[in-house]
């Protein structure tokens, strides 16, 4: 697991993934935490766990769950949308005691089912060219999965353009309407006032 | 030589990786990520800033050394492809920093290594088969397809994110000119009617 980042030992990253529906996103992480005595990152803290939350784009936890220093996770989204997965370490020590540093390890896999490569190989020719077959074949379905969601976003989009420019055009619509009639409200106002004050 | 049709990311051990990640970047913050690299490694970052305010970063390259490989501020969509030239941890850093309220959504694309061919030229013994060269060809449309497929999704992020913030913006302005409007032409009138009530009881003070 090459890419990592830092954070706080009670701090909680979030990542986001923008996925269709019915889509498998499968992530591995390794957590490291930072040693004050011996001044490097230890290989694996003992105790150490991550909280892994996947949360839907409406707000719904869908997966909740406290792994070890190094894990495996893996959500099918029933929705389209934004997905955040979100790791927070089950540190319980307080914060102003705690100020260690985590190095999380991630990598995070949209719309790919892992293809065991040791049964490939170990099967005849044709069997291998069947299994890679379905894997492209899924991973096709994906790519087509993804353009649907895609239109889907476009409409939406268009559909907010086009709101906004209807918006535009019916407040110059109104605003003109309120000119004229506070102007005409106005001059009404002030005509019936100075008569009745005996000044026209 | 397998016949291995797959896409992109080449799953079993291999030189190749990529990691994309999406993640929100509050605002007066910097996020960092690492990452060990061979030496003659080609490696590739890509990144775009998808919602919030001007739709721009700060980003920074380092090497192991510290020496800055590259360094851009305030950029919106920008791609970078370098050569490790020793062993050693590099980092990027997106920073936020000039931003005070606003926080932006950052997505990345970090590439390192080329991907390994898929017929491994040293055990072969003949040319490769039709089946094979056709295998090859379909490998690299998918993955130039891919990397439209999220190009366009990025891009198209990015413009509803724009579209709906004008949206939320034309509506707070026009109620918020409505109430100015009414408001300030009612106070016209009757700071009007006032002047004239103040002058009457003047004047007939001073009469009395």
């Amino acid at each position: 697991l090459p890419l990592y980042f830092q954070s706080g030992e009670r701090e909680e990253k979030c990542i986001i993934e923008d996925v269709p529906s019915d889509t498998l996103v499968i992530g591995n992480y390794k957590v490291q935490r930072w040693d004050i005595h011996k001044q490097e990152f230890l290989e694996s803290a003992p105790g150490l766990g991550m909280f892994v939350t996947v949360t839907t784009p409406d707000g719904e936890v869908l997966l909740s769950k406290l792994y070890g220093p190094q894990g495996t996770f893996s959500f099918t989204s029933y929705l389209s949308g934004e997905h955040a997965i979100c790791f927070q370490s089950n540190s319980t020590r307080l914060e102003a005691f705690a100020g260690s540093k985590l190095r999380i390890h991630l990598d995070i896999r949209v719309g790919e089912h892992f293809l065991d490569e040791s049964v490939v190989q170990a099967k005849d020719k044709v069997n291998e060219v069947n299994i890679r077959l379905e894997h492209l074949i899924e991973q096709i379905h994906h790519i087509s999965k993804e353009q649907n969601y895609e239109r889907e976003r476009e409409e939406k989009f268009r559909k907010t353009s086009e709101e906004t420019n209807s918006n535009i055009l019916w407040w110059a619509v109104v605003q003109t309407g309120i000119l004229i009639s506070i102007g005409i409200w106005q001059i009404k106002s002030l005509r019936d006032f100075f008569i009745s004050k005996k000044l026209v | 030589g397998s016949l291995a049709a797959g896409l992109v990311l080449a799953l079993a051990a291999c030189a190749a990786r990529a990691s994309e990640i999406t993640f929100e970047l509050p605002d007066n913050a910097k996020q960092c990520f690492y990452e060990e690299i061979a030496q003659g490694t080609k490696c590739t970052l890509e990144f775009q800033v998808i919602t919030g305010g001007h739709y721009d970063v700060d980003c920074r390259l380092e090497g192991p050394n510290g020496a800055v490989l590259y360094k851009e501020m305030k950029k919106q969509y920008d791609s970078f492809t370098f050569t490790a030239s020793r062993n050693g941890t590099y980092k990027f850093c997106f920073s936020n920093e000039f931003s005070t309220f606003t926080h932006k959504t950052v997505y990345f694309d970090f590439q390192v290594g080329e991907d390994p061919p898929l017929f491994p030229s040293e055990n072969r013994v003949t040319a490769l088969t039709q089946m094979e060269s056709a295998c090859v060809s379909i490998h690299e449309a998918l993955k130039s397809v891919i990397d439209y497929q999220t190009h366009f999704r990025l891009r198209e992020a990015q413009g509803r994110s724009r579209a709906e913030d004008l949206n939320t913006r034309v509506a707070y302005w026009s109620i918020g000119e409505a109430i100015i409007l009414l408001v300030v032409s009612v106070g016209q009138v009757f700071l009007l009617k006032s002047f004239f009530s103040d002058k009457r009881t003047t004047t007939t003070r001073v009469g009395s």
